[in-house]
């Protein structure tokens, strides 16, 4: 049973983890995107951001899990590797949108003038973006990037409905073992989640603490 | 740079060099508003230019338009025979020739004193860590604020954090500088110690092009003196002779009004 648990936990952490990269790669791309200088980039971001934060979550992973495999998009032979690549790729392209909507409005925050004064001295665009705005930016919105990311930490859940191995799926087969347990499997997949979420807050706490920017 | 020809004379004799900034027939629109009505002037190697006139005039949006922070409409802007490319690397390489200093100093917050002045010879001239900070701490103790080296930007005071502006903008060892206003944002009492800094650039010989109400300033160390007004360059002349006869009621007018103080 906490072997159950152990690797369901481990599932998630995995889950977790790839998507958090990936989110805030792709949150980054788009939310530079959405003020670049260039209008095709700027609307395909703006689109983008548009359509998937609209969309259910499970209507995305849908998509991902069963409509890239129709059209023959295979990440791994093993089709539980595979599920797992489609489930992230999903939870990626979701929760990207939520990390480029909150850098966008921390981009808001820093002075324009700061970016003109980049630019003057001859950094171009992207320059400008990675060591002048994007670092403030970052600073400003770590508190709401902690909620979109606490948020994609309990979105994992939604993998187990695909085939993935994570808490839920741990707690649903724990529950079919020991169905007198329920309630205490039920309270356990709780704990196991708000630890997760308690530690992502103190994480995102001590970050915000320590990049505190003087105005 | 050339002897002063005539020693006796406060501010030297006009144009000393071949043209550097080259501006000609610029047109500019913030939609409906014609900003800046076919502005033609030249500014020559070693050569400063005082550009003055009513709030709203133009005067700032002409100096963004040399480093193309604002496009143009119509016209030309040529650097050193080289016209203003459009957006891309070619535009921000030859922004690097052109220091800009901001009346609001638009410090980075996030870096050091130091930081803010290696940045640009780091990424742009692709300078060594170690060759940009010897640079830079010879730039800020240029300018006076070497004990400052390691704080950041809000700690400093406006005079300091305006000195700093100008040692960044000279790290890049720009052709040409643009000052906007850099003293407006001054407590009185700091105005002099960058005024001080920026007398000296021009006694060094540095080209510059600077908007300012400083008399004193465009009486010590200008060349020309250029008056603006509805988005016009109204009258071009010599400090001493624009201040005491200028030639159009425009000048008249607004010389008067800020001398009433
Ligand atoms: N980005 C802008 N959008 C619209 N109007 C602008 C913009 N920048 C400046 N203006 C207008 O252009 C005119 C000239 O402005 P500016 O060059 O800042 O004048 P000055 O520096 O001489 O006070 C002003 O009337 C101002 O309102
Ligand atoms: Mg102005």
């Amino acid at each position: 049973m906490t072997q159950l648990f152990l690797s369901g936990t481990w599932g998630t952490l995995r889950l977790f983890l790839l998507t958090l990269v990936g989110c805030l790669v792709l949150g980054t791309i788009l939310a530079a995107m959405r003020v670049s200088p260039t209008p095709v980039l700027r609307v395909t971001a703006h689109t983008y951001v548009n359509v998937v934060r609209n969309t259910p979550l499970t209507l995305v992973m849908f998509f991902c899990v069963f409509g890239l495999p129709y059209l023959d998009i295979r990440f791994a032979e093993s089709a539980g590797l595979n599920s797992m690549i489609l489930a992230t790729i999903a939870l990626i392209a979701y929760t990207a949108c939520f990390v480029a909507e909150t850098l966008r409005s921390g981009i808001a925050t820093v002075p324009v003038g700061q970016a003109e004064a980049a630019r003057a001295i001859g950094l171009t665009f992207g320059q400008t973006l990675s060591t002048v705005v994007l670092p403030q930016a970052v600073r400003t919105v770590i508190p709401p990037l902690g909620s979109v990311i606490i948020a994609m930490l309990k979105n994992t859940s939604i993998a187990s409905a695909f085939n993935n191995r994570e808490l839920m799926s741990a707690m649903r087969n724990a529950i079919e073992l020991r169905g007198d347990l329920v309630i205490t499997i039920l309270l356990a997949t709780a704990v196991v989640y708000l630890v997760l979420a308690l530690i992502l807050g103190r994480v995102f706490d001590l970050l915000e603490k320590k990049l505190v920017i003087l105005r | 740079m050339t002897a002063d020809p005539n020693p006796a004379q406060t501010s030297p004799q006009p144009a000393p060099g071949r043209p550097l900034v080259e501006i000609t027939n610029v047109d500019k629109h913030f939609g409906e508003f014609h900003a800046l009505k076919d502005i033609t002037l030249t500014v020559h190697h070693g050569e400063v230019v005082v550009v003055i006139g009513p709030s709203g005039s133009g005067k700032s949006t002409l100096c963004r338009t040399i480093n193309r922070l604002e496009t143009i409409d119509n016209g030309t802007i040529t650097i050193d025979g080289k016209v203003l490319p459009e957006e891309g690397a070619q535009l921000a390489q030859l922004r690097s020739d052109v220091g800009m200093v901001f009346q609001s100093f638009n410090l980075f917050a996030h870096k050091t004193i130091l930081e803010n002045v290696t940045l640009g010879p780091i990424k742009v001239r692709k300078l060594g860590k170690a060759d940009a900070d010897a640079l830079a701490m010879d730039l800020l103790t240029r300018v006076g604020v070497e004990h400052q080296a390691q704080k950041f930007p809000a700690q400093l005071s406006g005079g300091q954090q305006q000195r700093v502006a100008i040692a960044r903008a000279l790290a890049m060892k720009p052709k040409v500088m643009l000052f906007d206003e850099p003293t407006s944002a001054l407590d009185p009492e700091m105005i002099n110690e960058v005024l001080d800094v920026m007398v000296e650039l021009a006694q060094d010989g540095m080209t510059m092009v600077v908007v300012t109400h400083e008399m004193g300033f465009a009486r010590k160390a200008a060349n020309r003196v250029a008056f603006m007004a509805d988005g016009e360059i109204v009258e071009v002349a010599e400090p001493e002779t624009f201040f005491t006869a200028p030639r159009s009621e425009r000048a008249k007018d607004f010389l008067s009004k800020i001398l009433t103080h």
